[in-house]
């Protein structure tokens, strides 16, 4: 039997307003509203409110054996909340007909977790809060911002209690081993990690550590890695002219799947939302395609769907990942240089962070959470000049016309919270 | 290939971008292995590289055997559709920025508050009535093209219009008018109209014409009404030789320093600089500004910089040269250029090179080739006090800026110029 798990990530950032060294001391409103509202609009238009119908279609067509996951960032829900709460009612919809699940992530889609364990833990309970509040899920799968992953990560998720976690099917991780297996995380209880895990089942792809089942530093928590070939079939590829497989049909794509019958426990296909008429658009047939695919995928009897909760209770791990460097879903480098590459990159996120110890101890949590908002990944990624001259999607995303215009704008908006700060506690 | 070449300038004695261009293009050519046969009105140097010939116009003009040649009976080598040029112009004009002052026998006589080192050369000038040396460059190239063969003809900007023209009249061969500047660059809408004339007849005349960026093809098009399809862009590019020496220097002192470094008239935006760097000294009263250059706007922007009572922190250095310049560039933390048009402008590659961080116009050519440059529109002057600050106060950006700009600098050869450059003569 082999489940198919697919998981769409939903993420909107509070875009920041054009603000220059002459707002700083004026002007404590840092987020563009008008604009955040009208690519609100648009991706609710396109996507979610689309999607999401054709979604809930799906799990009625199929009584309950098409299910899918989401993990809906803070920074998003709030949005939806004050501008759209059609669209979250839609998403509670989904949830009500018992085949979602709904992940825990950082609140603010934040890098918390490597500049501050307090920060990432706080951001972390807030969003479980917030989940169950919105959607009655107590979560048990943990993702971190764009799929990063290490074995401190999944530590740290282990002792919050989650029972599973995401990351990118990167060759560092696996060797020659495949994504399409459930694992466990390394490194875990004995605090170092341990090289030797690297090397499990290298060659059959399935393979099994004796050392590891004795204890001596895995954890218990699982590991999904995404299968990003195919993933990226279906985000990046489908609409592209010059690729070979050029137009998908979901027939072909079930094909593919199927044939890792057999080879295959588990099949995650992890994307973003917006790839469903927001980066590839209507016009290009990606909703007719997704309207097809569980009925395909559903014709060979030993698939099935399953969300990554549902997975880690009924499948054990075949062996241990050890990652002991970060890696992400990002680039092709699949490390954190889209956010942390450069200099500027690094001086903004530090800076940021720096601010925590004061900003906490300011009490005022109008300025908690505009230092909060400030966390979120897109500000850092607009940043990014590793390939800013060729153009290409760093560009696409980026509301800024270069990565210099981003990090000026944003280190004038983090003076003003600083010299906030100091006022206050001067007062 | 054997090309005819009319310039105006050619290294030692610039008095701009054209002499430098003229130079890297004819360099370049040549090491392709191209004749090139290159005419300017007045000769300082013999034979500066390989397979490049320089021909003095006036050496041709007085020598009395080639008047009394075969083609003495011609009254002119200049085509009969040359426009008749208003008596206006036969005054001290300004002719930004080819026309030298003058300094010797008093031939020139300009508006008493000229600046004394206006427009740079040192030693002769090129006579009182640019437009008659015009033609009489013109008529020097119909006895030259008579004399010498080549494949074809290049002339760079107007003032090489008739002689370029003569030239084909005489041989037959293409013309390719090489468009660096524009009487709209250089004058906004108070046009010359002589100038304006004879830049449309070579325009339309010409068999080719080459753009120095798409932002002086677009005006082409539009002022001069040319069909786009004759116009070919090549960018400029900075002398390999100079860009392989990046001089690292060290910077002394905690005070700051913006620089601009170009002739002080309308084109290139002055007054937006003292008015950005009254904004900035608002904010950051220690930065000093240094403006370097001369021009006709010199003496009201030395009023204005009283004006806005900033002259403590602004100093105007007249014309730099050689060492001067080095030296000037040796202070800057940041080199601006705000020109209201500039077809390319070279000047901001020669502060890169320096490891200087430059903010430039958007209405320049060379903001279409660089990537990591600061840019703005001229006119948005909080936009360049902005940055302007940005630069001085986060030094991370200064280093980004400086170091991608190395890449970004060994990219722009004038060996691909020139390989374009011969692409365009076959066409």
């Amino acid at each position: 039997m082999t489940a198919i798990c697919l998981y769409f990530q939903v993420h909107q950032p509070c875009r920041l307003k054009r603000y220059t060294a002459f707002d700083i001391g004026r002007d404590h409103d840092y987020e563009d509203g008008e604009e955040n509202r009208r690519l609100l609009d648009k991706v609710a238009e396109r996507c979610y409110l689309p999607a999401n119908a054709l979604l809930s279609n799906l799990i009625c067509k199929h009584e309950g054996r098409f299910r899918v996951a989401f993990s809906i960032s803070g920074a998003l829900l709030d949005q939806l909340k004050a501008y759209r709460p059609d669209v979250l009612e839609s998403f509670q919809g989904l949830g009500e007909t018992g085949c979602v699940e709904f992940l825990n992530e950082t609140y603010y889609h934040s890098l918390s977790f490597l500049f501050s364990r307090d920060e990432f833990r706080a951001q972390v309970s807030r969003h479980q809060r917030k989940i169950k509040e919105l959607f009655g899920q107590d979560g048990k799968t943990f993702r971190f911002t764009e799929l990063i992953y290490s074995n401190d990560l999944a530590r740290e998720a282990e002792s919050l209690g989650y029972e599973v976690i995401l990351a990118e099917g990167v060759e560092s991780l696996l060797g020659d081993r495949s994504p399409n297996r459930v694992y466990r995380a390394s490194g875990i209880e004995s605090g170092f990690g341990d090289s030797a895990g690297g090397q499990d089942g290298v060659g059959d792809g399935c393979g099994y550590d004796a050392k590891k089942e004795a204890g001596t530093g895995d954890g218990r928590i699982k590991v999904l890695l995404r299968n990003y070939r195919l993933s990226d079939d279906i985000s990046f590829r489908f609409s592209n002219r010059d690729w070979r497989e050029y137009p998908l049909t979901a027939e072909k794509y079930a094909h593919w799947i199927h044939s890792e019958n057999g080879a295959a426990t588990v099949i995650n296909l992890f994307m973003d939302y917006e790839t469903f008429g927001e980066h590839q658009w209507a016009e290009t047939g990606i909703f007719p395609f997704l309207e097809e695919l569980p009925g395909e995928i559903l014709k060979h009897r030993d698939f099935v769907f399953a969300t990554p909760a549902e997975i880690a209770g009924t499948v054990e791990p075949v062996a241990s990942i050890d990652a002991p460097e970060l890696s992400s879903w990002a680039d092709t480098e699949r490390d954190l240089t889209a956010w942390l590459g450069n200099a500027m990159q690094q001086d903004a996120a530090g800076t940021l962070y720096g601010l925590e110890a004061d900003v906490k101890a300011c009490n005022n949590s109008d300025l908690l959470d505009s230092w909060r908002k400030l966390q979120t990944s897109d500000h850092f990624y607009y940043m990014c000049t590793k390939w800013f001259a060729d153009g290409d999607v760093h560009k696409y995303f980026n509301p800024y016309p270069s990565p210099y215009d981003a990090y000026i704008n944003y280190m004038n908006i983090l003076d003003d919270l600083s010299k906030q700060m100091k006022k206050e506690k001067r007062l | 290939m054997r090309v005819l070449m009319f310039g105006w300038e050619f290294p030692p004695v610039v008095s701009g971008g054209l002499g430098t261009a003229c130079y890297g293009i004819t360099k370049a050519l040549t090491g392709l292995g191209n004749h090139v046969l290159f005419v300017m009105p007045r000769i300082e140097l013999s034979r500066p590289f390989p397979l490049l010939t320089l021909i003095s116009a006036s050496d041709i003009l007085n020598d009395a055997s080639e008047i009394k040649g075969p083609f003495a009976q011609e009254s002119s080598f200049l085509p009969s559709n040359l426009p008749f040029l208003p008596p206006s112009l036969s005054g001290p004009i300004i002719l930004r920025p080819y026309l030298r002052a003058g300094q010797s026998g008093g031939e020139y006589l300009g508006p008493s508050d000229w600046p004394a080192e206006s427009y740079l050369a040192a030693g002769e000038g090129y006579g009182v009535d640019l437009f008659a040396e015009v033609c009489r460059y013109g008529e020097a190239g119909g006895l030259i093209a008579a004399r010498e063969t080549f494949d074809v003809i290049h002339g760079h900007d107007w003032m090489t219009v008739p002689a370029g023209l003569a030239a084909r009249q005489k041989s037959g061969k293409p013309f390719i008018l090489h468009i660096h500047s524009l009487e709209y660059d250089r004058s906004g809408e108070e046009v010359n109209e002589g100038i304006f004339e004879l830049e449309r007849l070579g325009m339309e005349e010409a068999d080719r014409i080459i753009a120095v960026s798409h932002y002086t093809k677009k005006m082409i098009v539009s002022r001069y009404g040319i069909p786009p399809e004759k116009i070919f862009v090549v960018y400029n590019a900075m002398n390999q030789r100079e860009a392989g020496e990046t001089c690292h220097i060290r910077r002394t002192g905690d005070d700051k320093v913006v620089l601009f470094m170009g002739r002080i008239t309308f084109q290139k935006g002055p007054d937006y600089f003292i008015d950005a760097a009254a904004r900035v000294l608002k904010e950051m009263p220690e930065v000093t500004f240094i403006m370097a250059g001369s021009g006709d706007m010199m003496p009201r922007m030395v009023e204005r910089v009283a004006e806005l009572k900033i002259g403590k922190r602004f100093h105007f250095t007249g014309f730099l040269q050689g060492p001067q310049v080095e030296e000037a560039m040796a202070l800057a933390d940041l080199y601006v250029m705000p020109s209201v048009s500039e077809p390319f402008g070279l000047a901001p590659l020669e502060a890169m090179m320096y490891d200087v961080p430059v903010i430039i116009s958007r209405q320049s050519g060379v903001s279409e080739v660089l990537k990591h440059a600061l840019k703005v529109d001229f006119w948005d002057v909080d936009e360049l006090a902005n940055k302007m600050i940005a630069v001085l106060k986060y030094p991370p950006l200064a280093g980004e800026l400086v170091e991608r700009a190395r890449e970004e600098l060994k990219n722009l050869r004038w060996e691909k110029a020139a390989l374009k450059i011969l692409e365009v003569y076959k066409v």
